[in-house]
């Protein structure tokens, strides 16, 4: 039970930083379809934080540190996106499939030459491992493992919802995902808020890739990029209506889902239903093809989300 | 010397587009406190020279004085800072936030970063009481009428403190109560100080509220004249470059046999559960206009929706000439006689990015002149058949039959749907707002169209927002409120102030 709650924690946590992240995106205006492959290259910079940095540097430093390379990581690996859909007003949707196929593929590339060049040849796998590492980001309180990663998505969280529905800049932010148009008029530099916005985006998408490697196991083979937890995300970002606390809310229903797939085995009414792990699996993902089948009629986008921003059209 | 102080010139503008010249040596002079009326056919260049008021685009040369000084104005920000302050056409409002929201957007006062509302929610009550703007500052634009999101507009600008207020086409939106109400803010707002720029395309409006009118025709200045010394007639003038008949010449008309009817037609609304048409009835006799007038939004657009076939009807029917028409296809409708001139002439009356002859021939491909027995288009012959309607209708494209339909101007692309409709020689005409956001020489010519229509014994049916077109052009009024006809006048006897009480729901007669 308390390893569900664990499992359902953790993984609502990463849910809800990419999901916060696409909600920052698109409310300035640009779809992130890229945020999978923002979590990869996240979850990059991050492993290879935790695998390089001595574990002697304290649990403070290892914390920081691993969070602020892996938001990094993602931060500048959204600038395609960015450069792509603001400046050249290119496809959003292409510009963000692209970057999943490149940033899966590139991460394996890299972590394989590196475990090759490191190995002689022997390891030619893309896997990286960070166990001693892992052990610092949890707090065992009683049977329940306290990971700092939940207090880093509880913190974005409280963030998020200020600065999007508190402050300035969220006005603004969101003025240009609705009508842009009306931005400009009144002075604001759409695009600079939409740098903003798809930056942001990077920055969370990275975090929540490197909690989501994290999460389970203390090795990650690149190959496998993160199974489709940023489209999930995505799910999360639509079903909780672009609204961060209601992001959250959704992000728990999806993570307690998930977690069900890797805990099953602990409940002896779920065992007893004899039902193949696989369903378990498949849960989250065919409720999020459901609930997104229901909602997405009522689902209310930004206006000029995926728009590229024109001068020009009044 | 006498010396005018000007609040704001704009001296000697000119402002090239790639293959047009937009402005040409403009000179535009507000005076300090004056409602100043910039008045122009659409293309004019009206809205690029108010545009380069704006900041948004640069002038090749000219400049902008204020207080008699030159300024440069880069971006919107800093024409905010000269306190020049616009309301757009199309309001510039984000709709999912709230009117105090829209209205700080900005120019948010802030500390650390958090908004400060409840500071800038009293500045607007205060500003709202003063100029008698009535809004209520938490709801959502969404949800509040046009004439409410025109008053946040307004505050905007008055929030911004600005001097200079610009209005941009500002009762094209709106309903004659609430024009008439605008008209009054404008006064107050100038007796107050503020110096106003009224940029329209209606003279009425112009001869009762403005002081001066400064002309513009196709791109150049023509003139600036006293509004309390010039009449309709002149400023029309100066404005089209010909004498302009506003009163469109017609004979009585000698109503037939009845073309369309409908009975009982109800059509269900998109936006609420509530049908948009209630029971319905009314026929169309051959030889008439009959126009259907209401405050847009009252059920007039799902009526036609309803007889043209492009929404499915809840009940009731629809003949036409006798045939029962209410479930059948839009070509077969098309095929027994119906002509329709749509409201939305993108969404439904043209293939923007196919060329003018194929749209030309969107209803008619399928005949013998236009496709031979295997199925392939005629081209030629497509080609002569639009250059006759091009040369018949007076369509100007750029390249001819074969101009890309969205490279065309409004007013030209309206012809060229007026010119393929009634082509077809119809035995109904259903036109819907045919003339809307159209300059007076393109407005005379479709009026004219539609009453030779009439003469040659077809039914029309009009449906139309404004009101002089509906005076002027009816045989027969039906007057629609909440989706019901609450009201059938008669053109010759009824007033306009009459009409308005049907209009806005204060009476009502069983029809």
């Amino acid at each position: 039970m308390i390893l569900l709650l664990q499992y359902t924690l953790i993984f609502a946590s990463v849910l809800m930083l990419v999901a916060l992240g696409g909600c920052f995106a698109e409310r300035s205006g640009v779809i992130n379809i890229g945020l999978e492959g923002i979590m990869v290259i996240g979850a990059l910079g991050g492993a290879l934080v935790m695998k390089f940095l001595p574990v002697s540097v304290g649990v403070l430093p290892m914390v920081a540190i691993t969070v602020v390379v892996s938001a990094l990581f993602g931060c500048i690996f959204s600038l395609f996106l960015a450069v792509a859909a603001i400046n050249f007003k290119a496809d959003q949707t292409i510009t963000g499939t692209a970057m999943n196929m490149l940033a899966t593929a590139g991460a394996t590339v890299a972590v394989k030459a590196m475990n090759t060049a490191a190995s002689n040849g022997n390891d030619v796998s893309s896997d990286i491992a960070y166990i001693h590492a892992k052990d610092l980001f949890i707090v065992r309180l009683g049977q329940f493992e306290f990971n700092w990663f939940m207090l880093v998505a509880a913190i974005c969280l409280v963030i998020s919802y200020v600065a999007l529905y508190k402050m300035k800049f969220g006005l603004r932010l969101r003025s240009c995902g609705e009508h842009p148009q009306a931005s400009a008029s009144v002075g604001i530099h759409v695009q600079k808020m939409r740098y903003a916005g798809v930056l942001i985006s990077g920055l969370l998408g990275g975090l929540g890739g490197i909690v989501y490697i994290t999460a389970g196991v203390s090795v990650w083979k690149f190959e496998n990029g993160v199974a489709g937890f940023g489209f999930l995300a995505l799910a999360v970002m639509i079903f909780g209506g672009w609204h961060p606390l209601r992001i959250a809310l959704a992000a728990l229903l999806f993570g307690f889902l998930r977690a069900l797939g890797n805990v099953y085995a602990g409940f002896d009414f779920l065992m007893m239903l004899n039902i193949p792990s696989v369903v378990y699996n498949m849960l989250p993902y065919v409720l999020s093809l459901v609930v997104l089948a229901f909602t997405s009629k009522n689902s209310r986008a930004p206006k000029a989300a995926g728009i590229p921003y024109d001068k020009g059209t009044r | 010397m006498h010396e005018t102080q000007y609040a704001i010139e704009m001296v000697n503008i000119t402002k090239k587009f790639p293959g047009i010249i937009a402005n040409d040596n403009v000179t535009l002079q507000l005076k300090q406190g004056e409602i100043h009326a910039l008045l122009g056919e659409n293309g004019a260049g009206k809205s690029t020279l108010m545009s380069i008021l704006f900041g948004m685009y640069q002038p090749e040369e000219g400049v902008i004085k204020k207080n008699g000084e030159i300024v440069k104005i880069h971006d919107p920000n800093d024409a905010n800072n000269l306190g020049i302050g616009m309301v757009h056409q199309h309001f510039k409002l984000v709709e999912c936030f709230s009117v105090l929201d829209n209205i700080i957007l900005g120019v948010e006062d802030s500390q650390l970063g958090i908004l400060q509302r409840e500071k800038a929610r009293q500045k607007v009550l205060e500003l709202s009481q003063r100029y008698g703007l009535s809004v209520d500052p938490d709801a959502l634009i969404e949800d509040i009428s046009v004439g409410m999101q025109q008053r946040t507009e307004i505050l905007k600008m008055l929030y911004r403190d600005n001097e200079i207020l610009i209005f941009d086409e500002p009762t094209a939106v709106l309903t004659p109560a609430e024009i008439k109400e605008l008209l009054q803010i404008m006064r107050n707002l100038s007796a107050e100080g503020k110096s106003i720029l009224f940029i329209t395309h209606k003279l009425n409006e112009i001869m009762e509220v403005a002081d001066r009118c400064s002309v513009l025709r196709k791109g150049k200045y023509i003139g600036t004249v006293d509004v309390a010394t010039t009449t309709k007639a002149e400023l029309s003038r100066m404005m089209v470059g010909r004498d302009v008949e506003f009163a469109v010449q017609k004979d009585e008309a000698k109503p037939e046999q009845v073309v369309l009817e409908v009975r009982d037609l109800s059509v269900a609304s998109k936006l609420s559960k509530k049908n948009a048409v209630n029971n319905v009835s009314f026929q169309v006799r051959a030889g008439e206009i009959v126009c259907i007038a209401g405050i847009d939004g009252n059920g007039q657009t799902e009526l036609v929706y309803g007889i043209s076939g492009l929404e499915p009807v809840q009940s009731g029917s629809v003949l036409l000439c006798g045939k029962d028409i209410t479930h059948a296809p839009i070509r077969k409708r098309s095929l027994l006689g119906m002509s329709h001139i749509p409201e939305d002439r993108h969404k439904h009356g043209l293939v923007l990015d196919y060329t003018l002859e194929d749209n030309m021939v969107l209803q008619r491909y399928f005949e013998p002149e236009f496709v031979d027995k295997l199925g392939f288009l005629r081209r030629k012959n497509i080609r002569t058949y639009t250059e006759r309607l091009i040369e018949q209708y007076d369509v100007r494209s750029g390249q001819g039959p074969v101009t890309l339909s969205r490279s065309m101007s409004g007013g030209n692309q309206q012809k060229a749907i007026v010119a393929r409709e009634i082509d077809k020689d119809p035995q109904l005409l259903i036109a819907v707002q045919p003339t809307r956001g159209l300059d007076v020489g393109a407005i005379e010519y479709i009026h004219k169209q539609i009453v030779a229509q009439r003469d040659a014994g077809k039914a029309v049916l009009l449906v139309s927002l404004e009101l002089d077109e509906v005076m002027t052009l009816a045989d027969r009024i039906l007057v629609m409120y909440e989706g019901e006809i609450v009201g059938q006048l008669n053109p010759k006897t009824a007033t306009v102030t009459e009409l308005g009480l049907y209009m806005a729901g204060a009476k009502k007669e069983d029809v």
